[in-house]
């Protein structure tokens, strides 16, 4: 087991430097000069040479991605060229209300999914096919568009809660609740229908399992049978699922957290991919994939509990 | 949008086996009125696309002050203009054309890099193999809007950029769909065929294996449409699209700024973006659906008592040795019991055809034929564990007297395990991989006998030591992929017979076991059944097995008893032509498979299906 975490750490880590790697020179692949952008057209020629020495941008490039990898490994994510905050203090400020909303949702979608799923996958029937019906209406449905109406319907026409901004927990928990509500269930709907059709296939495949008959003819309480023996066998599959759609909530959470106003990582990530501003964006991909590798190995490591042939090997 | 992909890659492989003909798919296609529906619609929408120029004589990007959020239903703006003063209908209209070209995009440039790839790699294998996983992996892992918005930054507003870029992220799903398909058709006979007949690999590739992988690409392909709509939208929105182009997502980027004077403008973009994405999803499943062609499976067991003439049916076997018993006495008494499974075509396929059999306390039945005579689903009947689909009806189906079909599930669960043990074939598939060997022996008897965690364990290490195990404590903690199939089996017998049962029910119990360990598994079962008084129902095609344990035999046959006798009566004075049959095939195979003129081969492959 400890071989395999250590293996999965390495992948990650590859990851990360290749990935960190590409947006680095990608960000400097075309011509556009960074400095310019930063100081505005007005500033002097000797004002840009000034500022561009600053930002150590007159080195060669390659010089200029080691030195970022350096510091970088050293957890030193460097400063905006802009408003020359430390990318690591923005990291710290954006983080909070997009993990609130992403794990928010997730938790959501697998609590219902998982319900509905198991439900679907008992009963058959007419509730299930309404399942099929409904998750491949909800499936199609864009995340923003679901928020768009959600902000329409309850925010601007009810007047039940806001329609923008976020407040942090240590603020108000009351608030910051009002706050993450709409996004996160605007977020959650997608990743929702998703789970309960992988809870419903794998749960369908389990319950016709020979072990599953041999635990009935033990006379085991229905209850013991599906929740305790049978959802655990078929939770492997439902987790990577959930795992995807960390990635895919991750990825919604940019346009979510427009529609919401909501200072994010993802508004972070649009405002300064727009302006050019490479250190924060390669903080925030950076930041990124970490949480992918790290919410990988986390699924990596339940799936070992839910299997115990995945530990052993 | 990613997620349904990748679920959708494994969904679609599970398909790839059963490709049926072409035509026949198409008209199974047809038979969803759901995608033909989609299929419609989206024609429509390219026709609508194309005639964009003619339906609205506006140019979508032109901008008007004067008609500044202009109300719809007017005959100057039929749906109105937005908050710029751009026409409504031709902005949804000429959204159409920018739409259907995202998912064109998508489609083309992910199915270029994804088939070429996942030919190769699942042709080929090895380390191109290993390395296109691992990118295909760290693609996955990446959120699709965090790099457009990295790629934009550098280039400016591009939608067509964007959406290579999002093809290329998108592609793993057609990866590793394509090599899915390859591994598994790799392996078949026709291509090794082939190989050994010596085509190159590309004919080979070009001929044998890319017919297999074209319709789950197609299926693909409609669910990739969907996801580039999608993604072009979100991008618009964001308003990192170009900006020169009518888009539906530029539309509600628009409607959500005005979204507290001018709702209605949400209206329209969100009705087609919806619609299309959904059209492009159930074309994608009806492809699915059609391919799949599975049957309907419905409904719970149905059980009830047969109309009182069926009870007194003449039988087709002979009566019973012991019929004049009392029925009070008799253990378990079968009487007329049927059971049957709804064909696809919405027959009923019959696998008990009314038998009747009786089980005294401490006896030993052996129930033998060949697979698919229906003994193992009247084993299941006494259970009440068919499947869901099954029907079945009896005369009488009673236990120590009590009436087995008067009985609601949860009666007959408290009997499942108590009163009534069952020692499955498979040992290894039959213990829950998940759980520790000693909590699925103390679970039961916890629960039936009402004794605590410490007692049962203690217990539990009993039975284990009883049943030929040689280290109990070791097996106790063990998982069932770490002990052998002949420890399993010993497992589950002591399993079965952990809570005293009175009826043991035994379905073929030593014949997935190595020859070695089949003597020992049965006289580990007679000594159980000596030393409790065990009744005992075993299930078996072996003969061997009968004359070593059994009382009484019936002889199964298509779901008929056959013959019913003593088990010395039956092997030196056979009664019926096909018993004798059963029993010189039987001495004549040196191997465990009986070989006997099969009149129901179809009925076989019935019966598994339905297991």
């Amino acid at each position: 087991m400890l071989m395999f975490i250590l293996r999965r750490l390495a992948s990650g880590l590859v990851l990360m430097f290749v990935i960190s790697t590409a947006t680095f020179f990608l960000l400097n692949l075309t011509g556009q000069d960074p400095v310019r952008q930063v100081l505005g057209p007005v500033a002097s020629v000797e004002q840009v040479e000034a500022k561009r020495q600053q930002l150590g941008l007159d080195e060669p490039l390659i010089s200029q991605y080691f030195q970022w990898l350096g510091s970088a490994v050293r957890g030193d994510l460097g400063r905006s060229w802009f408003t020359n905050q430390p990318v690591g203090e923005l990291l710290s400020q954006t983080l909070p209300p997009t993990l609130s909303m992403v794990i928010g949702s997730l938790i959501l979608a697998a609590a219902f999914g998982t319900l509905i799923g198991v439900t679907a996958a008992l009963r058959r029937g007419r509730l299930d096919r309404g399942l099929q019906v409904a998750s491949t209406l909800v499936q199609a449905i864009p995340g923003f568009l679901v928020a768009l109406v959600l902000a329409l319907v309850f925010a601007v026409q009810l007047r039940l809660l806001p329609a923008t901004g976020f407040t942090a927990f240590t603020e108000s928990p009351a608030k910051w609740l009002a706050s993450i509500t709409l996004p996160v269930i605007a977020l959650a709907l997608g990743s929702l229908a998703s789970i309960a059709l992988q809870v419903r296939g794998s749960m369908i495949d389990v319950m016709q399992q020979d072990f599953v008959r041999t635990l009935r003819s033990r006379g085991l309480p229905e209850r013991s049978v599906v929740v305790k023996h049978a959802l655990r066998s078929a939770a492997g599959p439902s987790l990577t699922t959930v795992s995807l759609m960390f990635i895919v909530a991750i990825s919604s959470s940019v346009i979510i957290e427009k529609v919401f106003n909501i200072p994010g990582i993802g508004t972070q990530a649009n405002n300064s991919a727009g302006r050019g501003d490479l250190p924060v964006v390669l903080g925030i991909v950076l930041v990124t994939v970490v949480l992918v590798v790290v919410v990988n190995l986390l699924v990596d490591l339940a799936q070992g509990w839910i299997n115990p042939k995945v530990r052993v090997s | 949008m990613t997620d349904n992909l990748v679920t959708g890659t494994r969904k679609s492989l599970d398909v790839v086996s059963a490709a049926p003909q072409a035509d026949n798919l198409i008209k199974k296609f047809l038979r969803e009125p759901a995608a033909v529906i989609s299929l419609v619609f989206l024609a429509l929408l390219v026709v609508v696309a194309v005639l964009a120029p003619l339906i609205t004589s506006y140019d979508p990007t032109a901008t008007r002050l004067a008609d500044v959020l202009a109300p719809p239903f007017t005959p100057e703006h039929p749906l109105g203009a937005d908050g710029v003063g751009r026409d409504v209908l031709a902005n949804l209209v000429y959204g159409a054309q920018t739409s259907l070209l995202s998912a064109a995009i998508v489609i083309a440039v992910s199915l270029l890099i994804g088939v070429p790839t996942g030919l190769l790699a699942g042709y080929r294998q090895g380390w191109i193999d290993g390395v296109s996983m691992w990118i295909s992996g760290a693609l996955l892992s990446l959120p699709a809007i965090v790099v457009l918005l990295v790629v934009l930054a550098r280039v400016g507003r591009s939608t067509s950029l964007a959406l290579v870029v999002f093809g290329i992220l998108i592609a793993p799903s057609v990866f590793l769909l394509i090599r899915g398909s390859v591994r598994a058709v790799r392996e078949e006979l026709y291509v090794d065929a082939a190989r050994v007949s010596g085509l190159s690999d590309i004919r080979i590739m070009v001929r044998h294996i890319l017919p297999v992988v074209i319709t789950p690409t197609i299926i693909q392909a409609a669910l990739l449409a969907g996801a580039g709509i999608g993604i072009e939208a979100g991008i618009a929105f964001l308003g990192l699209g170009s900006s020169d182009k009518a888009s539906w997502g530029l539309m509600l980027n628009d409607a959500s700024q005005n979204i507290f004077n001018a709702p209605w403008l949400l209206l329209w973009p969100s009705v087609a973006l919806v619609l299309t994405v959904m059209a492009c999803t159930l074309v994608g499943n009806g492809f699915r659906d059609a391919l799949a062609n599975y049957g309907s499976a419905a409904g719970r067991v149905k059980t009830r008592k047969a109309a009182k003439e069926a009870v007194s049916t003449p039988q087709p076997a002979r009566p019973m040795t012991k019929a004049s018993a009392e029925p009070e006495d008799a253990l378990l008494v079968i009487n007329d019991l049927r059971v049957s499974y709804p064909r696809p075509n919405g027959e009923k396929s019959d696998v008990v055809k009314g038998i009747s059999l009786r089980v005294e306390r401490g006896q030993i039945l052996g129930l033998v034929g060949e697979s698919g005579s229906g003994k193992s689903q009247t084993a299941f009947s006494v259970l009440g564990l068919l499947p869901g689909q099954a029907e079945m009806t009896a005369g009488t189906l009673s236990f120590a007297g009590a009436d087995l079909l008067g009985m609601t599930p949860k009666e007959r669960n408290r009997l499942r395990g108590a009163r009534i043990g069952y020692i499955p074939q498979e040992p290894m598939s039959n213990l829950d991989p998940a759980f520790r060997i000693g909590s699925q022996l103390t679970e039961p008897m916890q629960h039936h006998l009402g004794i605590s965690a410490k007692a049962a364990k203690a217990e539990a290490l009993k039975l284990l030591a009883r049943v030929g195990i040689p280290d109990p404590e070791r097996v106790f903690k063990s998982y069932p992929h770490q002990v052998s199939g002949g420890m399993a089996q010993r497992v589950l017998i002591a399993g079965a017979v952990s809570c005293n049962p009175e009826l043991l029910i035994a379905d073929e119990p030593t014949t997935a076991l190595d020859v070695t360990v089949q003597a020992d598994v049965l006289d580990l079962i007679r000594s159980l059944q000596a030393e409790r008084g065990m009744g005992v129902v075993l299930v078996t095609h072996n003969f061997g097995v009968v004359a070593d344990l059994c009382d009484q035999v019936a002889v199964m046959r298509n779901g008929e008893i056959v013959e019913v006798a003593a088990v010395t009566d039956l092997f030196t004075n056979p009664q019926e032509e096909y018993t004798r049959l059963l029993l010189d095939s039987a001495l004549d195979s040196t191997s465990k498979t009986t070989t006997a003129p099969s009149a129901g081969s179809d009925m076989t492959t019935e019966t598994e299906g339905a297991r």
